[in-house]
């Protein structure tokens, strides 16, 4: 009963600001929504009994990306939107062709969703997180995804700082 | 009365305990401070309020609360009142996962419920199993309240205060991470309760001697995150007025102070309870449970005490950072040494399994 009190507040609020996200013409209004939203997912992980994947997403996301975001805007000190509809005629029927793809893929997807009868309970404690993703099966893209990251790491301070 | 409504009442009992004592804390933390400092610097310090200026702290909150609210004219006026409050409600989030000494047993006073007599009363809002983690994802919100209230404000200083303040906190927020992994690795758990028994027995056993590298960068990591000095740029008087909180006034600057404290006190409590031992004496005839838990309770109080005398102390003693030194420090000494010893410390655990 409290969970679902508490699941269907987090929902309506993550998509409340989801919408402000994209609504807003205040990039700044935005990343404080978007805030917003990663915050709300992570109650509803907590919810689900997954209090790893919910801190996790709070640190990396909320707490970590978009600092970053929040930081280059205030930076270049980014301006609100004029209020312009925007493109030209050809890029607004482009953009109503995929919208209208995409509505039919989320259609199908939730066409071919299969729901849970009852509340299904997940041990995801993180003992199991931290064996599931070191265990044989995932291990090897664990470590391709870390060379990834260190890639891209390595990639922007070569762009960044050209005389090292 | 059923079990449920006991344990709610006996949560609900912690939590109000809790808050109100973090409240008392930072009052009279800001007068010790100032106390301190003083006795630093030659001076008498705030003593006319009281004997030894012991009521300073209620005098200044009645006036805070008698000053004029003032919003600048440019100001962003949502994001202005929501800064300090956002700075609040992390920072006292934050302090539900702190553990504040063992179990208390409640004596079997006569004028007390039946149910309450003997009870032992875990001191900790939520013991979750992600534990200190919790804290490290609620820290990195903290950061947002006082970006916001930078930002809102519409003023140059307070922007670059709230800029250097974002850039400070995530840069050393990876080394006060990084700084927790080797005592998670001793303790192979999250949960603090659990840390703090792991160093119980002499006070060799305290995580301070046992991993203490982690320990010296915890306590530069933890005084950055803080905002204390030696690393209090965001609010570097003497080149941004008073950075992020210039343009604040009245009870909404009271916020902001008291978020900033109760920041510092998590971090004090924190590293107590990660790095010295906890609610653990030290000496293992002089059990923490005694006299009703109450030798526990106190063991950790006065670590705290001594651990905010330290920040107190740092803040008589030592000069600012120059900005880049910041960045410097914390990117090229304090995180490789963290890393470095994390290895160390899981090469030595393998090595003894």
């Amino acid at each position: 009963m409290i969970e679902q009190i508490l699941f269907y507040t987090l929902a309506a609020l993550a998509l409340v600001a989801a919408i402000v996200v994209i609504a807003q013409r205040s990039p700044i209004y935005s990343a404080f929504a978007l805030i917003v939203v990663l915050c709300s997912l992570s109650g509803i992980f907590a919810i689900l009994g997954s209090p790893f994947i919910a801190v996790i997403q709070i640190v990396v996301y909320a707490g970590a990306i978009m600092v970053l975001f929040l930081f280059v805007l205030m930076l270049l000190n980014v301006q609100k939107e004029a209020d312009d509809p925007g493109g030209s005629k050809p890029l607004r029927t482009a953009a109503a062709a995929l919208a209208a793809v995409f509505a039919a893929q989320v259609g199908l997807v939730i066409a071919r969703a299969r729901f849970a009868s009852g509340p299904e309970q997940y041990e995801a404690s993180t003992r199991k997180v931290a064996e599931l993703l070191f265990s044989p099966t995932f291990l090897y893209v664990f470590e391709a995804t870390s060379i990834l990251i260190l890639a891209a790491l390595v990639g922007a301070i070569v762009l960044a700082k050209r005389d090292l | 009365m059923s079990p449920l409504i006991q344990e709610l009442i006996e949560k609900a009992l912690v939590v109000g305990i809790v808050t109100h004592g973090l409240l008392i804390v930072f009052s009279f933390c800001t007068l010790i401070e100032r106390r301190v400092l003083a006795f630093m610097q030659f001076r008498l310090g705030p003593n006319r309020t009281g004997p030894q200026g012991i009521l300073q702290p209620f005098a200044d909150g009645i006036k805070l609360f008698f000053k004029e609210e003032f919003i600048p004219a440019g100001a962003n006026k949502p994001l202005f009142i929501l800064a300090p409050a956002v700075a609040v409600a992390t920072a006292f989030m934050s302090t539900a996962i702190v553990t504040y000494g063992g179990a208390l047993t409640v004596p079997a006073f006569g004028f007390l419920p039946e149910w309450l007599q003997g009870r032992v009363i875990e001191l900790q809002i939520a013991d979750l199993e992600v534990g200190i983690l919790y804290l490290f994802a609620l820290s990195s919100l903290g950061v947002y309240g006082i970006v916001m209230a930078g930002w809102a404000s519409n003023n140059k200083y307070a922007l670059i205060g709230g800029l250097r303040s974002s850039a400070q906190m995530f840069s050393y927020e990876l080394a006060l991470g990084l700084s927790w992994v080797p005592v998670i690795l001793v303790t192979s758990s999250f949960r603090l309760p659990e840390i703090v028994a792991g160093q119980a027995g002499w006070f060799w056993n305290w995580n301070c001697f046992v991993v203490f590298p982690a320990f010296l960068v915890y306590l530069v990591a933890g005084t950055a995150e803080a905002n204390r000095t030696p690393f209090d740029l965001p609010e570097a008087e003497t080149e941004l007025v008073a950075g992020f909180h210039t343009e604040y006034s009245s009870m909404k600057f009271a916020l902001l102070q008291m978020a900033e404290y109760v920041n510092m006190i998590t971090i004090s409590a924190l590293g107590v309870n990660m790095f010295l031992g906890g609610w653990n004496t030290g000496l293992p005839f002089l059990p923490p449970t005694a006299a009703y838990g109450l030798v526990g309770f106190f063991t950790f109080a006065a670590k705290v005490a001594g651990f905010l005398f330290f920040f107190f102390w740092l803040r008589g003693t030592l000069p600012r950072f120059r900005y880049d030194q910041l960045m410097h420090f914390g990117w090229k000494v304090l995180v490789p040494v963290a890393a470095v010893f994390i290895l160390v410390t899981a090469g030595v655990l393998a090595a003894l399994a």
